[in-house]
């Protein structure tokens, strides 16, 4: 609770509402005791003074009354037949919402079934007819806004309610032998009041508002008593020679209004779990570049990670999730990354186009170079062209990775125009020529698909097909295998193998499965906390894991024929990688660990092709 | 598709019973006899008798219920009693106005807003998105029936750039763009606060829609940011901001009510309003009932544009 007010009033603007509130309700509760001249007395003599005059600090209306008084007196029976008004509709409203929400069956849909019905209605309508049947007047008014409010009540309690229905605790009460009506004032309503009195807040300043309206068009509040709206309708017929009686009152409406509206948004806000993250800001275009060193020099591979620092700057807190990375991958070659999840290979992977989460995701050191030209702090329209064209990529879940509202033909010859500039009659030739080469059977009619139409797998051969459209350099594909199951996976596979062989693209493929690694890669580098532990050829380093950690990650696999044996589970978790250990960050879960293991940084060395990151490697490199 | 329509028109129709009978509920609420209250407490009792046959009031209430209902669907609403003409009539003439001056005012509000909310998206924190939302935080706080007054004042009184009131010029005019000219402060009067809430909602939508793993897709496939945000952004961002846009037109429907009185619009809002304080109740019934109808139609026509959006929708 505490923490709510601290989030609520770290909002600039929703304490502004609150303070703004605050006066308004401290001098409508003030009011009476104010030396005020009678707000109903009316000295035709004095009518239509100016605001600031003698005696009316805010002037007279059309009849001479006070308008300070006036506005005083009006905005306490506003407030109070606005609040009224919230009152009673939250009552009635979540008392109908309870009642459905706890029986259910057949209760619940004739109630809910009447909810729609009055909420099929323009608000204003239902008030209207209301008071054309009550005949005009502040109470009827009063009742209209009210009654038009229940169904909104009703509709949300009712949603709550049937969660909370269908809970041990209710089923205990009623084991118990409590009645209904026990059970529902006792345990139920105790649990819905936070959301009664949350949603009461967020429409009070609503329902003065529509009270407002009703008495500005003549149907509230009656002569000489005054709310605000009804102040406002009478000024208006004087709005053209006299503005500020018209003015003195809208203002008034204006601050109630937007205090509540800046109140109930802080409310909103700091109730919201997301906002509190700061998830909800836009990723930009590309990831935002801080480098505080020169990138590293050229080197003629096709594509080379040099020294690649990545974080996430969240609040206070830094996460390296990438802590000095270097790959290089030639053409033809497939390179595997392997790791556990969090150990910064898909953000390595991601880094290379500057398509990490920006923010909060920011490189921050080292360069990656395609062709010896640095794309880190490239240009957007230099990193875009690349994008797609010599740098493709392929990810992990295509159900979430594919646009659901687009046709996959658009979305492939989409891949296609982005970079060529030909007719839509020719990409979507060529797109279906794509399905063809990823093996999509009928590709004519599947290009008309919807993502949603189709398999896991098909949705995967799509995104490989997206790749390859403009022929790249370079795939990276970042765990394209791992929501799909074993025997689709194995035709993915293949797929990619055969395309590597027939077209020399050279595939960064990001896994955390060694089995997927044995089959298609030519190297592999295990990642743990964000760094390179270990890196040298497949074969090599599967039959002689010189690192702990690529040890006992392959021990982990379960071999199949292999009978049952114990898996050895890796005891502990990966560290946060926003505050890691001096040293080898492995060093809390190794059983080889040793005094010099935790005290400073450990180098990746060796002979190549093999490099290993440890003081105590389990095979000499 | 011509299915789907087919289907949700048939799903309308118990909503609409459903208004009807609300309706007539409501109107039986009246205290004391419905005919005094309609012809006023000066009627002579022989024309409360009439009336009361009229209306078939000495029947029991389900009886009167599906009379009334026969005789609207037969497009007989009544006759108005302080107009002395049919109610229909009435309102077909002055939903006409409310229409233009509504719609106009949809539209303004969808496409302001939508287009306000992706910009303040685009430029999340920006000069832009500030300003963007300064202006929406008034736009939502001011009541539309102030706005409108103050307009009047700067618009038509101060610099006289727009006539203060009507739909019409009353010498001469009478044509498309004398219509226009009048239109504009209501319009823009009635869209602000709709245009407010769907510029915040928007935002909010495209921000959510912007971090989607298909707009990285998308980026990854070098699709320029531009169509990023206004293509692969914005038409998932549609798929939550076109029910709020269907809400939204309910809120434009009443706000028109009191537009029409600030803006002397001879629309239906104005209609009733004069209806409820002349006590012209069958003009009040019948109009009720038929804005709420169109209403629902309106919101069907929503729900098929949705499907048209979205094709995980079934159809």
């Amino acid at each position: 609770m505490s923490s709510f007010f601290h989030l609520l009033f770290r909002n600039r603007l929703a304490t502004l509402g609150a303070v703004v509130l605050a006066v308004i309700v401290l001098l409508v509760l003030l009011t009476p005791l104010l030396p005020l001249q009678n707000p109903d007395v009316t000295a035709t003599a004095d009518r239509f003074k100016r605001p600031f005059t003698e005696g009316h600090l805010l002037g007279t209306d059309h009849l001479g009354r006070d308008l300070l008084s006036r506005l005083l007196h009006g905005t306490r029976l506003s407030l109070a037949i606005g609040v009224a008004a919230a009152l009673i509709a939250a009552t009635i409203g979540s008392a109908i919402g309870i009642v459905a929400g706890y029986f259910g069956g057949r209760i619940d849909n004739v109630i809910m079934r009447c909810v729609d019905m009055l909420m099929a209605f323009p608000y204003i309508l239902l008030a209207l007819a209301i008071v054309a049947a009550l005949g005009p007047g502040l109470m009827n008014a009063l009742i209209a806004v009210a009654a038009v409010n229940v169904p909104f009540f009703a509709r949300n309690i009712r949603g709550i309610a049937v969660g909370l229905a269908g809970r041990e605790f209710i089923d205990a009460a009623r084991l118990a032998g409590m009645g209904h009506t026990r059970i529902i004032l006792t345990e139920l309503l105790p649990n819905v009041l936070p959301v009664i009195i949350i949603a009461m807040s967020t429409t009070v300043g609503w329902m003065i508002l529509e009270t407002a309206g009703l008495s500005f068009l003549g149907l509230g509040s009656q002569p000489p008593q005054a709310d605000l709206g009804s102040m406002l309708g009478e000024a208006r017929s004087a709005l053209i020679s006299h503005p500020h009686t018209s003015v003195v009152p809208g203002i008034m409406i204006f601050l109630i209004v937007m205090a509540i509206n800046l109140l109930g948004d802080g409310v909103r806000d700091a109730l919201d779990p997301r906002l509190r993250s700061g998830a909800l800001s836009r990723p930009r275009a590309t990831t935002m570049v801080d480098r505080d060193s020169p990138a590293p020099a050229p080197t003629d591979d096709l594509l080379a990670i040099q020294d690649l620092h990545t974080q996430f700057h969240v609040g206070e807190r830094i996460y390296r999730a990438v802590g000095g990375v270097s790959l290089a991958i030639k053409p033809g070659e497939c390179l595997g990354v392997i790791g556990e999840s969090g150990s910064g290979k898909s953000v390595t992977a991601l880094s290379v186009m500057g398509l990490v989460a920006s923010p909060p995701g920011v490189i921050t050191g080292g360069a990656v170079r395609f062709q010896g030209e640095d794309l880190i702090g490239a240009p957007y329209e230099a990193l875009r062209q690349k994008r797609g064209d010599r740098v493709a990529y392929i990810f992990q879940d295509p159900l979430s990775t594919l646009h659901p509202l687009y046709r996959i033909g658009q979305q492939l010859a989409e891949a296609i125009q982005s970079h060529d500039r030909i007719s839509n009659a020719v990409a979507r030739t060529r797109a279906i020529q794509l399905l063809k080469d990823v093996r999509i059977p009928n590709a004519e009619a599947r290009i008309d698909n919807y993502p949603h139409e189709m398999s896991g797998g098909m949705r995967q051969r799509v995104g490989i097909a997206m790749a390859l459209a403009n022929e790249p350099d370079v795939i990276i594909a970042d765990e394209p295998t791992t929501a799909l199951d074993v025997t689709v996976q194995a035709q993915i596979l293949s797929l990619l193998d055969d395309l590597r062989r027939a077209r020399g693209l050279a595939i960064i493929f990001i896994t955390h499965d060694f089995g997927v690694v044995a089959q298609l890669c030519d190297r592999v580098a295990v990642m743990y906390a964000g760094r390179i532990v270990e890196e040298g050829p497949t074969g090599a380093v599967l039959d002689a894991p010189a690192h702990p950690y690529t040890k006992r990650l392959i021990a982990c696999v379960p071999e199949l024929g292999g009978g049952r044996r114990v898996l050895a589970a890796i005891p502990g978790l990966p560290p946060m990688v926003d505050r890691l250990p001096p040293g080898c960050a492995f060093a809390p879960r190794c059983d080889k660990v040793q005094e010099g293991c935790r005290a400073g940084d450990i180098a990746l060395a060796g002979t190549a092709p093999r490099a290993v990151r440890c003081l105590f490697p389990e095979e000499e490199v | 598709m011509g299915g789907y329509v087919l289907k949700r028109l048939v799903s309308a129709v118990p909503v609409l019973l459903g208004i009807t009978i609300i309706v007539f509920l409501i109107m039986s609420l009246i205290p004391g006899d419905p005919a005094t209250a309609i012809l006023g407490s000066y009627a002579t009792p022989e024309n409360v008798e009439k009336l009361n046959r009229d209306l078939g009031l000495d029947k029991p209430m389900v009886q009167r219920y599906f009379i009334w209902l026969g005789n609207m669907l037969t497009g007989d609403f009544g006759r108005s009693f302080s107009l002395n003409r049919p109610v229909l009539d009435e309102i077909l003439e002055r939903f006409n106005a409310t229409l233009i001056l509504a719609g106009t005012s949809f539209i303004l509000c969808a496409v302001l807003g939508v287009l306000a909310g992706v910009v303040s998206a685009a430029r999340q924190y920006g000069l832009a998105d500030k300003a963007i939302t300064f202006v929406v935080l008034i736009g939502i706080s001011v009541p539309s029936f102030f706005l409108g007054m103050m307009m009047i004042l700067a618009f038509a009184v101060n610099l006289r750039w727009l006539p203060v009131s009507g739909m019409y010029a009353i010498y001469g005019g009478g044509d498309l763009p004398d219509l226009l000219h009048h239109l504009v402060m209501p319009a823009l009067a009635l869209a602000a606060v709709a245009t407010g809430v769907v510029a915040r909602l928007s935002r909010s939508a495209m921000l959510e829609v912007l971090r989607q793993d298909y707009i990285r897709t998308a980026r990854a496939k070098g699709v320029p940011e531009r169509r990023v945000i206004l293509g692969h952004a914005l038409r998932a961002a549609m798929v939550s901001i076109i029910p709020v846009l269907g809400i939204q037109a309910g809120f434009v429907l009443s706000g028109a009510v009191y537009i029409e009185i600030v803006f002397q619009w001879p629309g239906v809002g104005r209609m009733l309003v004069d209806a409820i304080l002349k006590r012209d109740l069958l003009l009040v019934q019948g109009g009720v009932v038929f804005v709420a109808a169109c209403y629902v139609l309106f919101n069907i026509a929503v729900d098929v544009a949705q499907s048209l959006l979205d094709p995980r929708i079934k159809t």
